[in-house]
């Protein structure tokens, strides 16, 4: 049972692996005979890649925003919102869904209530603070009454889903896990109904459990803290600089009513992109697919952010002090993933981060023997809008950050003085395209670069038609890009240096300033 | 936030209730409405066994989807096998090994040659093994074969390589205070098996820097020797793959095996355990105890009190500590089912300062509960659904189920070991987790530890009521003498 999907992967595998060069369109219509695309009357797209073998599917739902979507205020919400999209609808996760939504409305006008007391700059009643504080409590206590906690995932899971998650990026929102093929239809009714229906259920909770996760990543963590700094300070307009899972103050204050707004906005059909890679028959299953996904709102594509980030013309760099091994990062600001010259930091990349012949590697471990890593990288937060190509590296003991800045410069001056070898540049090529084979191998991953295609290029044939622009990389291009971006004043850079706190100092707990 | 109204714990109680009809009878469930057809006729290939007379074993599984080759071969012994004073030496013969090279090809050469062609050829120490392992696209499979078989039995450790490893050592062993759950993974295990236990001890300056050349001549003298099982999938043919693989490894001698362990395994000194870490607002906790290993006849039963316990959204101690309390974002545990030895009981989570005792309590009375709260048929039907269910994921891609059978003839257990536990899970009775939960949880025999910020952490670990807290002293010690790590190259 095989046969079939062995003799189209075998073929487009050939034609990526044998002929240099770019696809001829025979390739491209063999694997487009098992992809299926189909737009909803609503605007949701549904890929649909039929892969028998095992009786398995993985699935990926990429909404079209992120953190950076997050209104002026609220950072935070877009991830807020993937909390929420777990905790079920008006018709699973309740007893009682219309006794439940009156029990909501009063938690949500609770808050509201205490929320506008908290927030007052002068003349704060304390003492009414608390009563309103245990008004609220009462309130989500009487709401809570109707919840059958995790029902969602619980009957996801009782029925087969395996590495159920999401994650939020700066750029968008995926939900994603396999399943027997058997519960194609119980999925689909799962996945429309927390897209179309979803309710403020335990938002409150799931706010004080966004909170640990935010002490998890961040303060707690020495690399979490200097990365949030680190990227406040690169930008100065573009929420790119903005902490993606929120300011401890603003994400400690988000309400459920602005997480509906959030999911009115940009949980809509023409937002939406869902890729299904396994044993999915489209001839027979679409159908009920369009009936199900027929059900998420319609409406325009929400417009993207106008902001643009202005040109850095003054180089920046922050020093955080801390009991923790020291720790280097600088990062170049550079153009979105639609630049014509894309593929070329992604050259930059391979050559100077990819492996032990890479010439960060090379230069830093090997050769001077200062470094445990180090690496250059494309996409740092996000790669839909201007991003940053980031270089860090990690001393070995008794080196220092200095020493980490001054080897990397030295690295990318040699990029910009002299052309890669080219053994470095046809290397980058290849790997570029066994990179692309390799990942056709598993069902999930091919569901994230499908819906991630389909949406950032409005055709999924791009994921295989990027090998063009590999191709037509030059080492000339590669020596402009390098003089072009990696220059002092487009420079952002920080640091850890070792130093014991003083005495009597402690962390940033309380001085978060939430609404607790 | 800490506080437990009287309707939350009544809402705990009707989760476990939603089949009642009584309680909810107006509900209908939609997708209780919606039909589970059959699932579609699924046989997961096997990979070919081949047992040489020498004692080596043999796996071929073909898998033409994709041009690509890849094998790997697994050695016997590993860290729990190495010299205490050197403890570090098979995590440096590891990465020396292919670093290094062989005699006819020196790492650096074979870095060039195999990045160029996008194909990998990595060696690897572990706890009870080492290992090899290849890939490349079709066309490239032979020369990067014959790489690697060279690598296998002819590597030339090669000094500089060592000394790279060890520096990379050195930084892993001077930043191993930098993250909080890293110090809680490990200090929780050597609560658990004691601190000089093979599976605990961690390397140092020192003991990195004892290991010589010679010493990773003679690990690798040794256990090459061992009873190799060899493993390799793709898109071969396969007559000629086997042919070949037989033509390497038949002329060897009779196999020696790996001589059996007898580790002692005494479980934690009961108690509270703190690790004061300044610059977090957050306590990673573990209460942990010794668990079993899967010879043990009650790993099915194990394994859905697992599920009932820790495993996913559904289970006791996330719906009570995540979804009703919202005091962590983290919150896991159960039995660690290790193959040959012992495993680790553990619960992990972690909360804010303030909330580290009222968190820890509140997961210490889900252990507990596991005795006193009688397990419900809700419960039992969902953690068998959830394994069974997807059951199907540990064998759906022919590389997994190559893995698992290399797995399983590694640590001795019959080929359908999978098959039989599987079988066992969906026998598992109310009965026999009341049972097991009697035979195996004993709260008073576990440990706390909480890494954490001291000054934070309010009410203190003292009001957890289990004695006075044992602080643990994690400083890492310095290199004794200077230094004789350093190299011509260095600058």
């Amino acid at each position: 049972m095989r046969l079939f999907s062995r003799s189209w992967k075998a073929a487009l595998a050939l034609a990526i692996a044998v002929v240099a060069g770019s696809l001829c369109a025979q390739d491209l219509k063999s694997f487009e005979q098992r992809i299926t695309t189909k737009v909803l009357p609503n605007g949701l797209t549904l890929v649909i890649c039929y892969r028998p073998g095992a009786p398995v599917f993985s699935y990926t739902t990429f909404i079209d925003a992120g953190a950076v979507d997050d209104p002026s205020g609220e950072s935070g919400l877009a991830h807020m919102f993937e909390h929420l999209a777990f905790k079920g609808t008006s018709e699973i996760g309740t007893t009682n869904w219309p006794a439940e939504k009156l029990a909501l409305a009063k938690v949500e006008a609770a808050n509201d209530a205490y929320e506008a007391e908290f927030r007052k700059p002068v003349g704060r009643d304390e003492k009414k603070l608390a009563e309103l504080k245990q008004v609220f409590v009462a309130a989500q206590a009487a709401a809570e009454k109707y919840v059958v906690p995790n029902q969602f995932t619980e009957v996801a899971e009782a029925n087969g889903a395996h590495d159920l998650n999401a994650e939020t990026g700066l750029d968008e929102t995926e939900y994603f896990w396999s399943m027997p093929e058997n519960r194609l239809e119980l999925w689909a009714w799962l996945e429309s109904s927390r897209l179309a229906d979803t309710v403020p259920r335990e938002f409150y909770k799931e706010r004080d459990v966004v909170m640990e996760e935010r002490r998890m990543r961040v303060d707690s963590s020495p690399t979490g803290r200097l990365i949030e700094q680190f990227l406040a300070t690169a930008y100065v307009a573009h929420p790119y600089g903005r902490s993606d899972i929120g300011w401890p103050s603003e994400v400690s204050q988000i309400t459920a009513t602005e997480a509906m707004a959030f999911h009115r906005k940009y949980y809509i059909g023409s937002n939406i992109v869902i890729a299904i890679v396994g044993d999915v028959n489209p001839k027979t299953d679409l159908p009920m697919l369009e009936k199900y996904f027929g059900r998420v709102p319609g409406g325009p594509k929400p417009e993207d952010l106008t902001t643009v980030e202005p040109a850095q013309f003054a180089e920046k760099s922050l020093v955080m002090r801390d009991p923790s091994q020291p720790f280097y990062i600088e990062g170049y600001h550079r153009p979105s993933y639609r630049d014509p010259d894309d593929a070329v930091y992604d050259a930059i990349s391979d050559i100077l981060s990819n492996g032990r012949v890479s010439r960060l590697y090379r230069g830093l471990v090997e050769d001077q023997q200062i470094a445990e890593e180090a690496a250059g990288f494309s996409g740092l937060p996000g790669d839909k809008y201007p991003n940053l190509f980031a270089f860090y590296a990690i001393p070995l003991p008794g080196h220092t950050p200095a020493q980490m800045r001054d080897a990397i410069h030295k690295e990318i001056d040699k990029l910009k003085m002299t052309d890669v070898t080219d053994a470095e540049l046809a290397m980058y090529k290849t790997r570029a395209r066994a990179d692309l084979l390799r990942g056709l191998d598993d069902n999930q991953g091919l569901a994230n670069s499908l819906a991630e295609y389909q949406t950032r290029y409005g055709d999924w044939r791009e994921l295989f038609l990027d090998l063009d622009k590999v191709d037509k990389v030059t080492k000339a291009d590669i020596r402009r890009v390098a003089n072009q971006v990696f220059v002092d004043s487009n420079r952002t850079s920080a640091e850890i240096d070792t130093e014991a706190p003083p005495a009597g100092a402690t962390a940033s707990e309380g001085k978060s300033g939430g609404a607790q | 936030m800490s506080r437990l109204p009287s309707c939350m714990i009544s809402v705990g109680v009707a989760l476990f209730a939603t089949t009642s009809p009584i309680l909810f009878p107006q509900q209908a469930k939609p997708w209780e409405q919606i039909p589970v057809p059959p699932l579609h006729a699924f046989k997961p290939q096997q990979p070919k066994r081949i047992e040489l007379k020498n004692g080596i074993v043999v796996f071929l599984q073909e898998d033409h989807e994709l041009p690509f080759i890849a094998g790997n071969v697994l050695i016997p012994g590993g860290s729990r096998d190495e010299d205490p004073s050197k403890t570090g030496l098979v995590g440096l013969y590891g990465q020396a090994w292919r670093t290094s090279g062989t005699a006819q090809m020196n790492g650096d050469a074979m870095d060039d040659l195999l990045e160029a062609k996008a194909a990998h050829i990595e060696t690897d120490g572990d706890d009870d093994s080492t290992s090899i392992a290849w890939d490349s696209l079709k066309g490239d499979a032979d020369q990067v074969f014959s790489l690697a078989m060279d690598l296998l039995f002819h590597p030339k450790f090669d000094a500089e390589k060592l000394e790279l490893a060890r520096q990379q050592e050195d930084s892993a062993i001077a930043r191993r205070n930098d993250d909080e759950g890293a110090i809680a993974e490990r200090e929780a295990a050597k609560l658990v098996y004691g601190p000089a236990s093979p599976y605990t001890r961690q390397p140092e300056f020192s003991t990195i820097g004892a290991v010589t050349v010679a010493d990773l001549d003679a690990w690798h003298e040794r256990t090459i020797k061992g009873r190799l099982i060899v493993g390799i999938s793709g898109d071969f043919d396969p007559v000629a793959m086997e042919a070949k693989v037989r033509s390497v490894f038949e002329a060897l001698p009779p196999v020696t095996p790996e001589p059996p362990r007898h580790d002692a395994f005494a479980g934690p000194a009961p108690g509270v355990y703190f690790i004061d870490k300044e610059d977090v607002d957050q306590s990673n906790v573990a209460i942990v105890a010794l668990g079993i290993d899967r010879h043990n006849p009650d790993v099915p039963t194990l394994a859905v009190m697992n599920e009932i316990l820790g495993g996913g959204f559904a289970s006791r101690l996330f719906q009570k500590i995540r979804t009703e309390l919202g005091l962590a974002y983290a919150v896991d545990g159960g039995f660690g089912l290790e193959y040959d030895h012992p495993g680790t009981f553990e619960v992990n989570l972690m909360t804010k300062s303030v909330s580290t005792v009222d968190a820890t309590r509140h997961a210490e009375e889900e252990i507990a509960g596991l005795n006193t709260r009688p397990f419900t048929q809700t419960e039992l039907d969902r953690a068998k659904d959830d394994i069974l269910n997807s059951f199907l994921f540990r064998y759906d891609t022919p590389d997994k189920v190559l893995d698992e059978r290399e797995r399983l003839e590694f640590y001795g257990y019959p080929a359908d070991y999978l098959e039989t536990y599987r079988a066992a899970v969906e026998k598992v009775t109310l009965a026999n987790l009341a049972a097991a939960a009697k035979k195996y949880i004993h709260p008073e025999t576990m440990a706390v530890l909480v890494v954490g910020n001291g000054p934070e952490i309010k009410p203190g670990l003292d009001t957890l009521g289990q004695g006075a807290v044992k602080a643990i002293d994690i400083t890492i010690p310095k290199p004794q003498q200077a230094s004789n790590s350093t190299t011509e190259k260095q600058q």
